[in-house]
């Protein structure tokens, strides 16, 4: 039984991976946000954060998924799904 | 057609003796040794305790997300390069006219064995996405690249422990062939890893003085039981004479010659004639249109190991000819900072230049007795003060696989 994350949850954990990522500030890391242009995560980048965020919420991201998510609620979507 | 003057306007070094060029240079006149412990962990395995370990970690430097993505080659040489860049007076300069020729003798290998650890542990999906941009041994030139804006050409020539003189020597090759006004050069080394040590010891090249590491590496004594690894980088700015002089940059010294040879004779051991390494230091003189009696001062690549140590002494006493050798100073800051394998000719370049610069030749320390096969005149315990005039000096770097560099460096 997969754990139920609310959307809080998953916004505080996915800044604290950016910040750790790319140094980004957590508090920067809001729903509206695209990767690329709001964030400037390149797509190595995005990959660690990938890693770290099923780590983490325990889900998987498969490649072919990862690219359609392109902004912060994508990811927080896909997690809560 | 006369050769281009090629000038060092900037320095930069990390080294287990300090952070920056000047607390490394204190320390190497003050005749400080910078070998420590290694980790406790580490000692039941290895027959090795100690390593030249670098003074300030670039965690003090640089942001955690930078130090993420690079590895600790990157790192030291980034430090390094940064510090040259800025003590050069951050020149303004065409990025098609500024270079890169930053080695490393070994690569990313920190990056390799830490993400197999990983693949083994995790598998693949965990290994770090930047993995090759780490381990490839062009990275720390690369990143240097890149982080000035440098698109002359970003080179990484590989000779082992010659691989940063080698560097020096290239840089001075781009400028004088035309292709860059600046060249940022120099080299880097980070391998203190349990396995590097096992591999060089297996080799029986490392001293195992562990009831006195301090001690340890000490060239040309009698005692001398091999190496000491070390790590860290060192960074020349250098620049054509026209273009330092148009800019009114201050000049360090001029990187006047390179002599570059092979001794062809074993994959490890320096061929015990020099003859190889004679020719290098004669080629270097020569590009450099010096005698031999310009020469006042060398410092030698001598490691502390029982063969290569008294060898050069004859190659330096081959090609200088016996007056000159007989009054010229020589030198290994090794005995200070450990042997920086593809680091070490960078940061004892920065160390023969700042003799020229400053008149004072660096000590070679723990020299109880000397050997009695040394043939030239050692500088022992204390700094020497050096001839004024127009003067010259050499820096001698050797690497597995018979690699000699020569460097001449002439008072500004």
């Amino acid at each position: 039984m997969a754990t139920e994350y609310s959307e809080q949850d998953i916004l505080k954990g996915l800044g604290e991976i950016i910040e750790e990522i790319v140094g980004t500030e957590a508090s920067e890391v809001t729903p509206e946000k695209n990767f690329v242009d709001d964030l400037d995560i390149d797509s190595l980048s995005m990959v660690e954060i990938a890693v770290a965020a099923q780590d983490k919420f325990d889900v998987e991201i498969p490649d072919d998924q990862l690219k359609d998510l392109k902004t912060v609620q994508d990811v927080v979507t896909f997690i809560q799904k | 057609m006369p050769k281009t003057d090629v000038v060092v306007t900037g320095l930069g070094a990390t080294t287990p003796l300090g952070g920056d060029v000047s607390t490394t240079w204190s320390a190497l006149l003050d005749g400080r040794s910078g070998i420590s412990s290694l980790p406790e962990e580490w000692h039941e395995k290895l027959p090795v305790h100690f390593a030249g370990q670098i003074a300030q970690e670039p965690s003090e430097k640089l942001p955690r997300p930078r130090l993420r993505r690079l590895d600790r080659t990157q790192q030291f040489a980034l430090i390094a390069a940064q510090e040259a860049w800025d003590d050069a007076g951050a020149p303004e300069v065409d990025p098609l006219r500024l270079g890169v020729v930053v080695s490393s003798g070994i690569g990313g290998i920190l990056t390799i064995l830490e993400q197999y650890d990983t693949f083994r542990e995790k598998g693949w999906k965990r290994v770090s996405p930047f993995t090759v941009p780490m381990l490839m041994p062009n990275s720390p030139s690369a990143a240097v690249a890149l982080e000035f804006t440098a698109r002359a050409g970003a080179h990484a020539p590989v000779s082992a422990c010659a691989s940063s003189a080698e560097a020096i020597g290239n840089a001075v090759d781009m400028i004088r062939a035309g292709r860059a006004d600046i060249v940022i050069a120099g080299g880097t080394e980070a391998a203190i890893h349990p396995l590097n040590i096992a591999s060089f010891a297996s080799m029986r090249a490392l001293s195992t003085r562990n009831d006195d590491p301090q001690t340890a590496s000490r060239p040309w004594d009698k005692d001398r039981d091999g190496f000491v690894m070390g790590e860290g980088a060192g960074i020349l700015v250098l620049e054509s004479a026209e273009h330092a002089a148009k800019r009114g940059a201050r000049v360090y010294a001029h990187a006047a010659g390179v002599g570059y040879t092979d001794d062809a004779f074993d994959i490890v051991q320096p061929d015990p004639e020099g003859a190889g390494q004679a020719r290098a230091i004669t080629q270097a003189l020569a590009d450099a249109d010096l005698k031999a009696e310009d020469i006042v001062h060398v410092n030698a690549h001598a490691t502390s190991t029982p063969a290569g140590d008294v060898g050069e002494t004859r190659a330096i006493r081959a090609a200088l000819g016996d007056s000159v050798a007989d009054r010229v100073s020589v030198t290994s800051t090794k005995s200070m900072t450990g042997h920086l394998l593809g680091g070490a000719g960078a940061v004892e370049s920065i160390a023969t230049i700042l003799a020229l610069h400053d008149g004072l030749i660096p000590p070679t320390i723990n020299i109880s007795e000397l050997d009695p096969e040394v043939v030239v005149d050692i500088v022992r315990d204390k700094p020497r003060e050096m001839p004024g005039g127009d003067v010259a000096a050499v820096n001698e770097s050797f690497g597995f696989g018979g690699h000699n560099i020569a460097l001449a460096f002439r008072r500004a």
